[in-house]
């Protein structure tokens, strides 16, 4: 129904983003589409995070039009009600220390809908299974949990109220490239059951490579090169091809025969 | 357009068929729960269950959650169920939930509510016991880094001793000096109204000056500092624990003690007895000035009476209670501080903690200290 008519889940135009004198997004213009998973990329400091936290409302813009889902996002009152639009996961988790797991992940339920104590405990430990833990860690506390597992529940309690659209800042940093890639996988299975819009922060580049449908590469403020990763690997760009193209990333180049 | 749920049930030779139509989401919450709780009944009477999920136009886990917990239902009562119309979209959803909430967690047993009490008691003893040595093993190793200082002056953090004097000394006088003034009229007001009835109302002089010297000057500073730089070291040696800056300062080879608690509890030392004595000579002054302008006692026969009242013994009995009791208030700020653990929570809830047992023991010192200028005949 409304996918042909909105094609676009976040369209970004001309939008300008600075600090005092420093412009961070400079005239930035940006386009994902529904359903698909967005790699954000960018230098350190380069205003990746800004970008994001533009888009959910946490910054004020200084210019430009943000459309999530058809609807333009306010200067004065982006954030209210907006758990039903989207799921944020923040790069520590941002778990409330004071509630236990399953608090956690019911906060958003008990905020915003009216259900019954018993129905909101079973969709907490269905979320809780979803994401790859058991019902029995609904019970821990915050402080009890792995980095694994702070951003499995972080992810249960963005995905809370099935939003249309996550967004992820660095999913899989501070994880081992095992739990890095049990993580990825889950991403890309809990974006095709539930039909998510995934916007992700990352430079980690096996994610980019093995989850991203696509790929924007931000440096000067603006989106230099925007595609599926092997567009981007012949990008001429050259802080795309550093990027790409330096020691560390030589493992994702085709090897000339 | 989202469109209102609804859950149409049909009954045919004891197969009940049920028709979910609409928007099985979030937003219909509400609604969803109560379509789903009002067909219980007919789900245990049937004999077999279909439901046919072609009416619905968006699903999302909740309603998912809904319809599989139906169709549960009706199976752990031992009938057939089945769904059929998925549409395509959906169907990793259904298979998803249906994975779901299988292994019902094993029930935590509830606690003999006499024996959980006991225990809660055994606990809180344990716990005390568990205070007391942790003050001892604070007070030990700040021993053993003022032995170390003494040993190489130099490795004492002057910087860090100043800036704090000046945090927990300086920026406390204008609050120390404004409450104990309050509290030196109050209590000549007091003083004054009450005996005048005898016709004793000279003798508050005698009340002011005794109390505040003694007593009231360096307890009210001690409850106050308390309170104001003992939470403040809590928090912040809390934080510090928190963001592992402890756990770094001593992979370095630093003493945590000697780089960050000895030079606040040497300011706190220094600072408290230089506070008592600016407090009792502000609450002192704001006796004169209550005596002269309520009681009509000018300060002039007001200083004559108080020189004839006090002794210097008394002003003695008073500033010699303030380094113990800062050095009291400094280990408890310290040691909570320390016990800080990774949540938010645990900050707040050390930082009262540090603050409540402070303020105990400052009185529990007053009073032993009480017992013995008493003894010595102080």
């Amino acid at each position: 129904m409304q996918e042909a008519a909105e094609p676009f889940a976040i369209r970004v135009r001309d939008l300008v983003v600075g600090f005092r004198n420093h412009v961070v997004i400079d005239h930035l213009a940006l386009d994902v589409r529904r359903g698909e998973i967005l790699g954000l990329v960018g230098a350190s400091g380069g205003g990746k995070s800004v970008l994001m936290r533009t888009i959910i409302g946490l910054i004020p813009r200084r210019g430009g039009e943000i459309e999530v889902m058809g609807s333009p996002i306010d200067h004065d009152r982006p954030t209210r009600g907006a758990a039903g639009r989207w799921g944020i996961l923040f790069q520590q988790g941002a778990l409330f220390s004071s509630l236990t797991v399953r608090q956690n992940v019911q906060f958003p339920l008990r905020e915003n809908l009216d259900l019954s104590d018993a129905l909101m405990d079973e969709i907490a430990t269905a979320k809780l299974e979803m994401v790859g833990l058991k019902a029995e860690d609904g019970d821990k506390f915050p402080s009890e949990l792995s980095g694994g597992m702070t951003k499995r529940v972080a992810l249960a309690r963005a995905l809370a109220l099935d939003p249309a659209i996550v967004f992820l800042d660095e999913p899989t940093s501070g994880l081992d490239p095992i739990a890095a890639g049990d993580f990825d996988a889950l991403i890309k299975t809990l974006q095709k059951t539930l039909g998510l819009t995934v916007f992700m922060v990352t430079h980690d580049l096996a994610s980019l490579n093995t989850v991203c449908d696509r790929v924007a590469a931000l440096a000067d403020g603006k989106i230099v090169a925007i595609g599926p990763m092997r567009e981007l690997l012949q990008s001429e760009h050259p802080w795309v091809r550093a990027y790409f193209h330096g020691k560390r990333s030589q493992m994702l180049q085709p090897r000339a025969s | 357009m989202t469109t209102a749920p609804l859950l149409t049930a049909t009954s045919s030779d004891d197969a009940l068929e049920l028709r979910p139509v609409g928007a099985w989401t979030a937003a219909n919450a509400a609604t969803l729960e109560r379509l789903s709780n009002d067909m219980a009944p007919q789900l245990d009477g049937a004999a077999a269950v279909r439901v046919d999920m072609a009416g619905v136009r968006e699903l999302d886990t909740l309603g998912a959650w809904l319809l599989e917990k139906m169709s549960r239902r009706a199976s752990s009562a031992g009938h057939h169920a089945d769904v059929v119309g998925v549409a395509e979209n959906y169907v990793g959803l259904i298979d998803e939930v249906r994975q779901v909430n299988r292994r019902t967690p094993a029930p935590v047993p509830a606690r003999n509510p006499v024996l959980a009490k006991l225990s809660d008691i055994g606990r809180s003893t344990i716990g005390a016991r568990e205070d007391v040595t942790a003050f001892l093993q604070m007070l030990g190793a700040l021993c053993i880094a003022i032995l170390g200082v003494l040993r190489r002056p130099r490795s004492l953090r002057l910087t860090s001793l100043t800036y704090q004097l000046y945090r927990v000394g300086w920026q406390a006088i204008p609050i120390v000096i404004l409450i104990t003034f309050l509290i030196g009229a109050i209590i000549a007001q007091q003083g004054i109204f009450h005996f005048r009835k005898f016709g004793a109302d000279s003798y508050v002089v005698d009340m002011v000056g005794i109390l505040v010297l003694r007593e009231l000057g360096v307890l009210i500073v001690a409850i106050m500092v308390a309170g104001r730089s003992g939470s403040a070291y809590t928090a912040e040696l809390g934080s510090m624990k928190m963001r592992e800056e402890i756990d770094a300062l001593s992979t370095m080879g630093l003493d945590p003690i000697e780089v960050l608690m000895l030079p606040r509890i040497l300011a706190l030392v220094c600072a408290l007895p230089i506070l008592s004595f600016i407090g009792a000579m502000a609450a002192l002054y704001g006796g004169c000035l209550v005596a002269w302008f309520y009681g009509g006692m000018g300060p002039a026969i007001f200083l004559a009476r108080l020189h004839e009242a006090v002794s210097v013994t008394h002003f003695e009995v008073g500033i010699i209670k303030a380094p113990f009791m800062a050095l009291v208030i400094g280990i408890v700020a310290c040691s909570e501080g320390l016990r800080v653990k990774g949540s938010a929570e645990s900050l707040g809830k050390q930082t009262t903690t540090s603050v409540v047992k402070s303020i105990f023991l400052v009185i529990v010192l007053d009073g032993m200290f009480a017992v013995f200028f008493a003894s010595i005949g102080m």
